[in-house]
């Protein structure tokens, strides 16, 4: 033990007795003798080299075991079966649709579904769930505490569970068509689906549509020539109430002018079922109503946290500058909120929309579903899940770099 | 006289107007304080007194406890006949009826260790052992084969214990995952970014379903011949995975939130990579996203309910297949509130707990 403590202190000694030119000699490392391991550069080059081999070679090995599993079951890669003839029905479609179709068309008729479950929720989520945020905020007591039992009841239950429990009740509640429950005469709910009455095609409509994109234009154009004057002279134009007079005027001076037209499509019975006007599936109906209650709680919680965020100095500083309090809610609260709330809204609607691929475990025919059918049909399993990826995942990030680009107009500023 | 007068208005007790104070006071401040709110509250009172007191009368006074289907079909009120008589069934599925023991048991161990490590004086290292030692008990005791049990396969193991052997073994295996993830993210290698990078966003972008899908339709083809993997295990495969890439994000949240100086500050005393990571920068960074992981844990919880549609009994799926039955066909209400209300105590237990711990925690 002694004896080694000699060796050890000797040795230091001996280090930092060395002369300068011996340090010369020895010291300056070099990089040829650095071994491998002490090398930071090699050492991350091989660390990634070993990283990518080990992703490569597994990939490699699911390759070929799904190959020779392939072969050994006799079915064929590739998206050759997308011109065949799917042989299938499907519930409901956007466009018109035949069991003699081909497979990609009846997958075209499952994205489109897709697609209309996804924007409708979006839209109903974004307005239930902006009111529910802001009635938790409420000063009103029992409305702020009815808020907050529906986020608290409606975030911690699965969606799919809400799911299936809407598809019952309306299954299970709601009477056969025959002994259809009508609240408003002309409205008609039974266990085959919703009907509403719809206003029969006039030439006054396709004109009031017009209108309405017309009166739509003016208002962005009104927007920004108020807002250069503002800028100019200070003057501030009444910008909302005028752009809401236009959007909501332009159309019914169109219907006045076409005679008022009134006729509508009411909902009969014809055999089994209703017909005629504006209907849609329980299907539809339980996986919007699951999706958007789901979605909504978290979307007000998004809301309250976002208007929270911004401080009470910034009313009070709004409110001092002589702003009158819908000038302080558009000027100043909303746009500072917006900023909070947009990233985590984003998530959500993306969140709304994967969701709704659970649509497949309630009958609903979107593209999950449809997909499900092809694989069962088909057995192209590996081509099914690929293409549910892709389609998720496109929509992912379509939305999400729309989202990045609106984020990026409205952030702060900063010096 | 000055002295007087001044006690005199010290004794003088003026009393605020009885309308600003006690429970009226309350009422007029919360609920009439303008018209508009007056009318808000009226309204609201009014859509409360239409539906709570039917709700009441049907989930309770005319409701019917413990009858066959056939007095459930008179019944004018809830039949919670349904939840009652196949209890057992909705609980522990297809877990041997003689056996069911073994499930609640476990289920009050694994309670007992959940309330152990809800104390803070108790996260130690030793808290690790007991979720450990916990953990592999509950497995014995579920599978048997030793101590005289009879030997359940885990095909059986359905009801609440499979809902929460996805759930907590998904979290708990995607952890480690996550937080290697989380690291390859922030690695300044780009070989090993790229990588972590792509399979984080791929994982994040598609939803559960896809990854369960894989899971029971091309897991099979991945594998050799021969080689067959239990659909339970595949499931929990397919979750460990989708849960590592959203832990991955929490926890890169954690180490961005890590200030500077700690990471220079381990350089500085000459620590190599693992050791900087493992005695510096995680400790800190995994504590600040605890909160986060609660509410991982929650959602994991909930959407282990996806495994209904790749044939797993869950909990939600011995709910379902409950009602499939002729004689309990028409009472999806009943079963599925019973259901939503066992995920909705779970699940808010567990929200609130997260939420007291982000308090304590932020200091």
């Amino acid at each position: 033990m002694e004896r080694r403590w000699v060796d050890v202190c000797s040795a230091i000694r001996i280090k930092f007795s060395m002369s300068a030119s011996e340090i010369e000699k020895t010291g300056a490392p070099d990089r040829g003798q650095v071994p491998l391991w002490r090398d930071p550069a090699k050492r991350a080059m091989v660390f990634q080299v070993v990283a990518l081999g080990l992703v490569f070679m597994l990939s490699y090995w699911i390759f070929s075991n799904t190959q020779a599993n392939l072969r050994k079951l006799n079915i064929t890669t590739g998206f050759g079966f997308f011109s065949k003839e799917a042989g299938f029905e499907i519930g409901e479609s956007l466009i018109p649709y035949s069991a003699a179709d081909t497979y990609a068309r009846a997958l075209l008729v499952g994205f489109l579904n897709t697609l209309k479950v996804a924007t409708t929720g979006v839209l109903l989520t974004v307005i239930l769930g902006v009111f529910v945020g802001i009635s938790r905020l409420s000063k009103n007591w029992l409305l702020a505490r009815l808020a907050t039992g529906y986020i608290e009841v409606l975030q911690n239950i699965p969606v799919l569970l809400q799911l299936f429990f809407w598809y019952g009740l309306f299954h299970t509640s709601l009477p056969g068509p025959r002994q259809s429950c009508s609240p408003v005469p002309g409205i008609f709910f039974n266990n085959r689906g919703f009907y509403f009455p719809l206003p029969a095609y006039h030439p006054a409509y396709p004109a009031m549509a017009v209108a309405l994109l017309a009166a739509c234009g003016a208002c962005y154009f009104l927007h920004r020539w108020a807002r250069a004057r503002q800028d100019k002279t200070g003057k501030i134009f009444p910008v909302l109430p005028v752009s809401l007079a236009g959007i909501i005027g332009l159309p019914l001076i169109c219907w006045l002018a076409f005679g008022m037209p009134t006729r509508l499509h009411v909902p009969h019975l014809v055999g089994f079922n209703y017909e005629g006007g504006f209907s849609f599936s329980p299907e539809f109906g339980a996986l919007l109503f699951g999706l958007v209650l789901y979605t909504s709680a978290f979307v007000a919680e998004i809301v309250r946290a976002g208007i929270q965020a911004v401080s009470k100095g910034q009313t009070e500083g709004a409110m001092s500058l002589g702003l009158k309090p819908g000038q302080v809610l558009s000027l100043v609260i909303l746009p500072q909120a917006l900023r909070v709330i947009i990233p985590p809204l984003t998530s959500q609607m993306l969140n709304l929309t994967k969701n709704s691929s659970l649509a497949v475990a309630i009958g609903y025919p979107d593209f999950v579903a449809v997909t499900n059918t092809t694989i069962n049909q088909t057995g192209q399993a590996i081509e099914g899940v690929a293409m549910i990826m892709t389609v998720y995942l496109v929509i992912s990030l379509v939305t999400s770099a729309f989202m990045n680009w609106y984020n990026k107009r409205t952030a702060l500023v900063e010096r | 006289m000055e002295d007087a007068s001044i006690t005199l208005q010290a004794t003088e007790e003026v009393r605020p107007p009885v309308t600003n104070i006690g429970a009226l006071g309350w009422v007029r401040q919360n609920l009439f304080s303008n018209p508009f709110n007056s009318l808000l509250t009226l309204l609201v009172a009014y859509g409360l007194y239409r539906t709570v007191p039917a709700f009441i009368k049907w989930a309770f006074i005319n409701a019917v406890w413990w009858s066959d289907s056939q007095a459930c079909n008179q019944a004018g009120g809830a039949c919670w006949s349904v939840v009652t008589r196949n209890l057992r069934f909705i609980l522990f599925g297809f877990y041997p009826y003689d056996q069911q023991w073994r499930p609640v048991f476990s289920l009050g161990l694994l309670a007992a260790v959940v309330v152990y490590s809800s104390f803070r004086r108790n996260w130690n290292k030793r808290l690790f052992v007991v979720w450990a030692g916990g953990l592999a008990l509950i497995g014995l005791i579920m599978h048997g084969g030793i101590f005289g049990l009879p030997s359940v396969e885990t095909e059986k193991w359905s009801g609440i214990s499979l809902t929460l052997l996805l759930s907590i073994f998904g979290v708990a295996a995607a952890y480690p995952f996550g937080v290697i993830l989380a690291l390859g993210r922030r690695s300044r290698l780009p070989a090993i970014k790229t990588l972590c990078v792509v399979y984080i966003e791929l994982i994040r972008g598609v939803p559960l379903i896809s990854m369960l899908f894989m899971a029971s339709v091309m897991f099979p083809l991945f594998l050799p011949e021969g080689i067959t993997v239990n659909k339970i295990l595949r499931a929990q495969v397919a979750i460990i995975m989708f849960t590592a890439a959203y832990i991955a994000e929490v926890v890169r949240g954690g180490l961005q939130a890590t200030p500077r100086g700690q990471y220079e500050a381990a350089e500085s005393l000459g620590l190599n990579y693992y050791l900087k990571m493992r005695l510096i920068i995680l400790p800190q960074a995994l504590k600040t996203v605890i909160p986060p992981t609660v509410s991982i844990l929650i959602s994991a919880f909930k959407d282990t309910s996806l495994v209904v549609i790749i044939g797993l009994f869950d909990l939600l799926r011995t709910t379902h297949v409950t009602l499939s039955n002729p004689e309990w066909m028409g009472f999806s209400t009943e079963a599925y509130l019973f259901t939503a209300s066992i995920y909705f105590v779970g699940c808010f237990v567990m929200s609130n707990f997260g939420r007291r711990l982000e308090k304590k925690l932020k200091t």
